[in-house]
């Protein structure tokens, strides 16, 4: 308490200097965190641009092939028939662990009407587990689920914007829209996370086969699996179903364009390693902002101790021990560094936290919507971490010089100055 | 009973060349005396005091204060006895300027671990005792000379040291204020019984003293 006294008059009696050093600590701990939390912003704002699908979905498109094989000429048409849906869920699950798997059935211009108001939409025959890939959440009703699929249910879940168009601001939840002159309860409003210019309407997958589909032929399958989560796991994969597509579809198994296989791994993959470059690159900028405010407390404490040393001289005269002067220089930086770096702290977390909110009460316009900044806030204890850094080396800066000028003799730093 | 005792005291400076600055000191100072140090400069009494006053070491010798040995203490420990022992008066005075009379008066009982309030109060009784009562609350760039200079002495005097170590102490002084802070210091000795080391290049403050040691090329002359 004596000690804290006496530092506290000697922080006083320099208060120029107590503030310069304070404001390079503010200012270091505050740019650190307003970077970083722009950083992140960046981030989480081309993440929610990239990742509105489940990380792990493939995806398995008929094509055209472009070699010969087994007799057949190049550019033959492949489909997907219906009796291939369980088949290849089965050959699949035998070399992956796959999560969702659904067929996908695409009417693409379909005319949906309520009462004498009509909307174009694509429709989508799909399974339950759909809504998990495409990450598809619910506003109102609900998702279509097993039992829609195994009793054909005509049921339907739409978007916001196909509601609007159909229902003119009404509920449309339990009312009936007509899709080809049949009737369709909508029992769901979705929303993604990226939204499109026309969203889907989806039915179930059995549904649509039953109603729309006299050919039995498929758009195509989706799946989505774990522990696929590297470049080579990736492409192992590919090069596998590429084999089971070949051997039930007969195609040559090393003609890439008969069966598109689109991979979100690989895709992820690649737009991850960006984001880490970006992660990189911001904190690289902040721990130069962090040592340059490390400098700048260095610096002050050099010259603080400098002048100081005819100070320290007359208190060793007094009766003051190497220990209790070495113990008053550390306090004082200590009081210092953590005092400024809590004000920078809580200014830069204030900052950041604001345009959060501001951001997020904007109004989202426009009907594709591209974000590059979301959510600009950082990791608590990053913030933290980045203090007592501070905190430690600032002491440190202080620690040093001090050992030495207390080394002077009492008589040579009378004569200082 | 001798309170100082210097025997055969060597001292060398290795500042490029050796420098033998003090060449075998003997002397004896007894307890509630009054002297002055003279010499040339260069002749060693800067020197001596730092030695006296365990601001330096010395090489050869011994040196016995209050009949306990002083040789090659630690920074520690030289502290705390110069804290018990020993008070200094400065030509300078040396005060703390960002602490105003009667917080520079009480510096020495803040390393003895002594409550702030308690501190001040007794600071405030010797600044009484110097006549400098109501210049407590000031800086001392608000000060005089002289009245820095009794600042000076009751700082040297609250720790209650047996010794008091005083250079030049009317060195940046008028003549009339020098006599003023003699007399003080003489009343000090006589009052309190500290025993009173004056360095001094200054004949009248000399012959204020009642023994002059003479010091002349590192030993002590005719006294």
């Amino acid at each position: 308490m004596e000690t804290l006294k006496e530092i506290l008059d000697a922080l006083r009696a320099n208060r120029l200097r107590s503030f310069l050093t304070g404001f390079a600590i503010v200012w270091g701990i505050f740019m650190l965190i307003l970077l970083l939390a722009a950083g992140n912003g960046f981030k989480n704002g081309m993440e929610s641009n990239f990742f509105y699908m489940a990380k792990n979905t493939v995806m398995l498109y008929p094509g055209r092939t472009t070699m010969p094989y087994a007799g057949f000429q190049k550019g033959r048409q492949l489909n997907f028939k219906a009796e291939d849906i369980d088949y290849m869920e089965m050959e699949i699950r035998r070399i992956a662990k796959v999560e969702q798997y659904t067929p996908i059935f695409n009417i693409w211009n379909d005319t949906l009407t309520y009462k004498r108001e009509n909307d174009v939409s694509s429709l989508c025959g799909v399974r339950p587990g759909y809504e998990v890939m495409r990450s598809l959440s619910i506003e109102r009703g609900r998702f279509l689920n097993e039992v829609d699929e195994r009793n054909h249910n005509k049921v339907v879940l739409i978007h916001p914007k196909t509601e609007k168009n159909l229902f003119k601001g009404e509920d449309g939840v339990g009312k009936f829209i007509n899709i080809n002159n049949i009737p369709f309860k909508v029992v769901g409003i979705y929303t993604e996370k990226s939204e499109s210019w026309r969203p889907d309407v989806y039915i179930p997958f059995s549904t649509s086969q039953m109603i729309f589909n006299p050919s039995g032929l498929i758009t195509d399958i989706s799946f989505s699996v774990a522990g696929v989560d590297t470049k080579e796991k990736s492409e192992a994969l590919q090069n596998q179903l590429r084999r089971i597509l070949a051997r039930r579809l007969n195609f040559d198994p090393n003609d890439k364009e008969a069966v598109w296989i689109r991979d979100n791994v690989s895709n992820s993959m690649q737009s991850a390693s960006i984001f880490s470059a970006i992660v990189f690159f911001i904190w690289i900028i902040g721990i130069g902002t962090l040592v340059a405010g490390i400098v700048g407390v260095g610096n002050i404490m050099l010259i603080t101790i400098k002048e100081r040393t005819k100070e320290f001289g007359i208190r060793k005269t007094l009766g003051a021990t190497p220990a209790s002067i070495l113990k008053s220089v550390i306090f004082e930086s200590l009081i210092i560094t953590v005092s400024f770096g809590y004000i920078g702290l809580f200014l830069g977390i204030v900052l950041s936290e604001t345009v959060s909110k501001v951001l997020e009460s904007m109004p989202k316009s426009g009907d594709r919507e591209f974000t590059t900044f979301m959510n600009p806030t950082i990791d608590l204890s990053i913030a933290i971490t980045a203090l007592i850094i501070l905190v430690v080396a600032g002491t440190l800066a202080g620690y040093i010089p001090a050992r030495k000028a207390v080394k002077i003799k009492p008589i040579v730093a009378l004569q200082a100055k | 009973m001798s309170i100082i005792e210097l025997k055969n005291i060597h001292k060398t400076y290795n500042v490029g060349a050796p420098l033998h600055v003090l060449k075998g000191i003997n002397l004896t100072i007894n307890e509630g005396e009054f002297v002055s140090v003279m010499g040339a400069s260069g002749s060693g009494k800067s020197t001596l005091l730092n030695i006296l006053g365990m601001l330096d070491n010395y090489d050869e010798g011994e040196y016995l204060l209050d009949g306990e040995l002083i040789k090659d203490l630690s920074e520690t420990k030289s502290a705390k006895l110069r804290n018990q022992k020993i008070g200094f008066v400065f030509q300078f005075y040396n005060l703390l300027n960002f602490k105003n009379a009667m917080e520079n008066v009480a510096l020495p009982l803040y390393y003895r671990g002594i409550r702030r309030k308690q501190r001040n109060a007794i600071a405030l009784e010797y600044l009484d005792k110097m006549g400098i009562k109501d210049m407590a609350e000031h800086l001392p760039n608000e000060m005089s000379g002289g009245q820095k200079q009794r600042v000076a002495i009751a700082r040297a005097l609250i720790a209650k040291p047996k010794i008091i170590l005083a250079d030049e102490p009317t060195g940046a002084l008028d003549s009339q204020t020098s006599k003023e802070v003699m007399q003080l210091l003489r009343e000090v000795n006589r009052t309190e019984g500290v025993t009173m080391i004056i360095v001094t290049h200054d004949p009248n403050v000399a012959a204020q003293t009642d023994r002059l040691i003479k010091i002349q090329d590192g030993i002590i002359g005719d006294n």
